[in-house]
């Protein structure tokens, strides 16, 4: 179990905070994660990588933890979220700092939006691989990845930076 | 030009677009990923995506990398858990040859090609695991020659002793059975639970092992090809 904490808690973690916008909570997520796993190590079915069942896991609990949590306690803490300390996208902008105002407006974006650009970018997982993690067909993956990337490029036009595309 | 790449939002996104993301991450087989380089080198429409992709997939990394890692309050928590659960007898299977079965039925076609081997090494699990029995079911003791009495007397032997050590060990899909024997061979390992969710109970040895020592045996069993996990199962 130490062996398999110290190979991915950080991630878990990491996608266990950007899911539910608390340091504190995203820890406990993932003490319990790793719990189950230790508990149900045998319904594991070896058919896709750990990190893939890992990953399961803590995204079913995150919702389960924001389900639990009011709407405007949610409300604060979008505001109060991951970037604290950067710009809004607008003056990251006026700053010309188009890097510092994507990575806000990747914060802004909805839950199910957000998971599933870390799920491809950052945690590097397939079609197939998102598709298990998320509970959807692989096409609606695609497109729903798409539709986020949309909306960010929406949200960074209204910041008034302009990329090209669409 | 923005004209265009609206229309190319207005309509239906095209399956090649829509793979764009998985490419700038490196995660497409080789067929989708040439498929994409095609069309890429064809498309400057597309190129120009692609370059505004690649530009989200660098951020949301750097976001993430941003975020640090949890303190140690969780790890504590979490063997806390584990410390206060009630300690899990393994439980030698007694469908043993059923577990073997499921687990060698997930290897690839390659590595079923040493079919011949399997039933062999079947056998052989089940007579270690009947042998094991036997001696498990036999108390460990010595009986005195030189003192009769109604009963022996006997003195138990190793049951103060600590137990050998054991490990959870799941075989890489494409391991082939001539692999699993010889890694067991090398590492005096046998199999004493197997295989809930393709997860083995290796036991190492006859003897007791330091913690040091168990834990590098646990790393070099990890860097082995055959093996895809293994964690300390003490």
């Amino acid at each position: 179990m130490q062996v398999l904490y110290g190979r991915h808690h950080v991630r878990v973690f990491r996608f266990g905070f950007r899911l539910v916008r608390d340091e504190q909570v995203a820890e406990d997520l993932i003490s319990e994660v790793f719990f189950d796993v230790w508990r149900q190590a045998g319904k594991f079915e070896g058919r896709s990588a750990v990190s893939t069942w890992l990953l399961a896991i803590t995204r079913f609990k995150a919702l389960s933890a924001l389900r639990r949590r009011k709407d405007a306690e949610l409300d604060d803490e979008a505001a109060n979220a991951i970037e604290d300390t950067s710009d809004d996208p607008e003056v990251a902008v006026q700053k010309k700092d188009t890097s510092g105002a994507l990575r806000k407006c990747l914060t802004a974006l909805s839950p199910e939006h957000r998971e599933i650009v870390d799920l491809v970018y950052y945690h590097e997982k397939s079609v197939e691989e998102v598709a298990e993690i998320v509970g959807i067909p692989e096409n609606t993956v695609k497109t729903r990845l798409f539709y986020a990337r949309k909306k960010m490029a929406d949200l960074l036009k209204a910041a008034g930076v302009e990329r090209g595309w669409p | 030009m923005m004209a265009t790449s609206k229309k190319m939002l207005e309509r239906e996104p095209s399956e090649i677009e829509l793979l764009l993301p998985w490419h700038a991450a490196g995660t497409l087989d080789a067929r989708d990923a040439r498929r994409v380089e095609e069309a890429l080198a064809r498309d400057p429409e597309l190129a120009k995506q692609y370059t505004v992709i690649q530009q989200e997939y660098a951020e949301t990394i750097h976001l993430n990398e941003s975020l640090g890692a949890p303190s140690s309050r969780a790890m504590q928590k979490l063997f806390a858990a584990i410390d206060g659960e009630p300690v899990r007898k393994p439980s030698v299977s007694f469908n043993f040859s059923a577990r073997v079965a499921g687990f060698f039925a997930k290897f690839s076609p390659r590595a079923l090609a040493w079919s011949a081997s399997l039933g062999g090494l079947a056998l052989l699990l089940l007579a270690g695991v009947i042998g094991a029995m036997l001696v498990k079911n036999q108390n460990p003791s010595f009986e005195t020659a030189s003192l009769s009495t109604n009963r022996p007397m006997t003195r138990d032997l190793g049951r103060a002793a600590a137990p050998p050590p054991r490990a959870l060990v799941r075989f890489a899909p494409d391991a082939r059975v001539a692999d699993i024997t010889a890694l067991l061979d090398n590492y005096q390992a046998s199999i004493v639970d197997g295989a809930r969710g393709g997860l083995f109970r290796l036991q190492f040895g006859d003897r007791a092992m330091g913690r040091d020592e168990f834990a590098g045996l646990i790393r070099r069993l990890q860097n082995e090809k055959v093996v895809s996990l293994a964690v300390d199962a003490q």
